[in-house]
């Protein structure tokens, strides 16, 4: 067993003690549990799901990292204290953050539906809802880790916690938009497409939104995004994009963590 | 015994446009005790941290046994460190982060568990470390740094937070260790206790190793008779240009 194994084993251990990650489980089971009952029917609960999916998932995963891994800032000083790599160290930490936090969303997510049942095209739509979550954490973690290793004040961490989010939830949108309404004689299909991958809730919220036929509600656009997802080259671009969105911080993250003073 | 346990040459560190580190230059002989004394800010923290590698240098060379300690991380099996904050996971029991540590450091024999006996820790390493008192934490941070018996024991501060008796059970434990050959760095504020602990003392400030020889010669070289006021001495003087 290598040093990021044990790593990852024990500060997973610690995270998944942690009150606020059952919290988050919990809340995301009682809002599924409610949004279940309420519309009695799967598809309705899961395409309100997507909205709060794409709101949540992102923030808790990069404030609540960031926080945490302020939190163990002796921590990681105790372990590079230890004959181990800091290469493999930073993976252990970044992955024992990331799995609660993946397991906890899933449960939370998962677990009413289990419990209800749904036909096939529901368990299919869950498991697109399912599997963005997941790679929304990984990329928000990503971001998280690599802000508490790169900023060493927690306050001015917090803050760009903070500032990543809200660029990425609200901000990027409405450039997008500015840039649409500005361009809004030309044919801007294409433009808008590569637009969307430079923003990973965007490709998240495009790729759920198609799961559900939300393109009809989107016109032109809507057929040309359709068709571009459902296309071989689409589903390649989507998940390049996505896996640059996870690897990139990762990969700053270790150079900085490897030339980091404690 | 001339031979150098870690031999510092020339070891500068910036912070921003603080240089924390001026080419200190340090040498700690094996089996013996150094006491690395200083004002708060002086960068005895920071000299240590560079001797774990958790501080990079910006210029100089660290040698342990006469290995470069740079690209190795392997030559920290032989170091314990007793950090200053004992600040740890809070949701993990004491006796789980001792079980990362065997498997990080891939050992299971020869523990020493003294400490744990000594400060009666058993019962304390099954709950969760965030119900352990600050004195009861920096115990268990002690027992960490012992556990391994390593050749060098890195001490920052070691007795501070603990009680007159367990403060008494751990410098017989450091005086048994450096009796067993061990070669150990320690930091403090409470020079009565470092007079009783150390052989040699290295006297910093600002960044600046002003002094390196053995407790007596400080005194010597200061007029004084006691540890506390030979420091206070070389503080008040900005000692300069005495090096050993």
């Amino acid at each position: 067993m290598n040093t990021l194994v044990k790593v990852l084993k024990y500060q997973a251990r610690d995270a998944v003690r942690s009150r606020w990650l059952i919290a988050y489980a919990i809340f995301f089971m009682l809002v599924t549990e409610g949004l279940l009952r309420f519309s009695g029917d799967p598809v309705k609960a899961q395409l309100s799901l997507v909205s709060i999916v794409l709101f949540l998932v992102p923030l808790i995963a990069v404030v609540f990292g960031t926080v945490y891994l302020y939190n163990a800032r002796e921590f990681m000083e105790l372990i590079l204290a230890q004959p181990v790599n800091r290469r493999q160290t930073y993976g252990g930490l970044y992955l024992g953050l990331t799995l609660p936090l993946a397991l906890a969303f899933v449960i939370g997510l998962g677990a009413p539906f289990a419990m209800h049942g749904t036909d096939a095209a529901g368990w299919a739509t869950l498991s697109a809802l399912l599997l963005t979550g997941l790679v929304l954490t990984c990329i928000f973690t990503a971001l998280a880790t690599l802000i508490a290793v790169k900023c060493e004040d927690r306050m001015r961490g917090l803050g760009a916690a903070i500032a990543v989010w809200l660029l990425l939830t609200v901000v990027y949108d409405g450039f997008v938009l500015l840039i649409l309404a500005a361009f809004s004689d030309y044919p801007l299909e294409h433009a808008t497409l590569a637009l969307m991958m430079g923003n990973p809730i965007d490709i998240a919220r495009v790729v759920l939104l198609l799961q559900f036929d939300g393109a009809a509600m989107m016109g032109y656009t809507g057929a040309v995004f359709l068709k571009f997802f459902a296309g071989a080259s689409g589903v390649v671009v989507t998940v390049a994009a996505l896996t640059l969105w996870i690897a990139t911080p990762v990969v700053l993250g270790v150079h900085v963590f490897q030339r980091k003073d404690f | 015994m001339n031979r150098a346990m870690i031999q510092i040459t020339n070891l500068s560190k910036r912070f921003g446009a603080l240089n924390v580190l001026r080419s200190v230059d340090l040498t700690v002989k094996p089996g013996r005790v150094i006491a690395i004394v200083g004002p708060n800010g002086a960068g005895k923290t920071t000299l240590i941290k560079s001797v774990l590698g958790l501080t990079r240098p910006g210029a100089g060379r660290i040698t342990l046994d006469g290995v470069a300690i740079a690209d190795d991380d392997a030559y920290r099996a032989r170091i314990g460190y007793m950090p200053q904050i004992a600040r740890f996971p809070e949701n993990l029991t004491g006796a789980e982060l001792i079980t990362m540590l065997i498997d990080l450091r891939g050992r299971t024999a020869s523990l020493d568990t003294e400490l744990i006996d000594s400060f009666g820790l058993h019962d304390s390493l099954e709950q969760p470390l965030r119900v352990l008192s600050g004195g009861t934490r920096q115990k268990v941070n002690a027992a960490m740094a012992f556990l391994f018996s390593p050749d060098l024991l890195i001490l920052d501060e070691p007795t501070a937070g603990l009680d007159p008796l367990s403060s008494s059970v751990l410098k017989d434990k450091i005086l048994a260790e450096r009796g067993a050959g061990k070669t150990v760095m320690v930091t403090s504020h409470i020079m009565n206790e470092l007079e009783e602990l150390a052989d040699d003392v290295g006297f910093m400030l600002e960044g600046r190793m002003e002094f390196v020889g053995t407790l007596d010669e400080l005194k010597c070289i200061t007029n004084q008779t006691t540890l506390e006021r030979a420091v206070a001495a070389m503080m008040t003087r900005g000692w300069m240009g005495v090096a050993a």
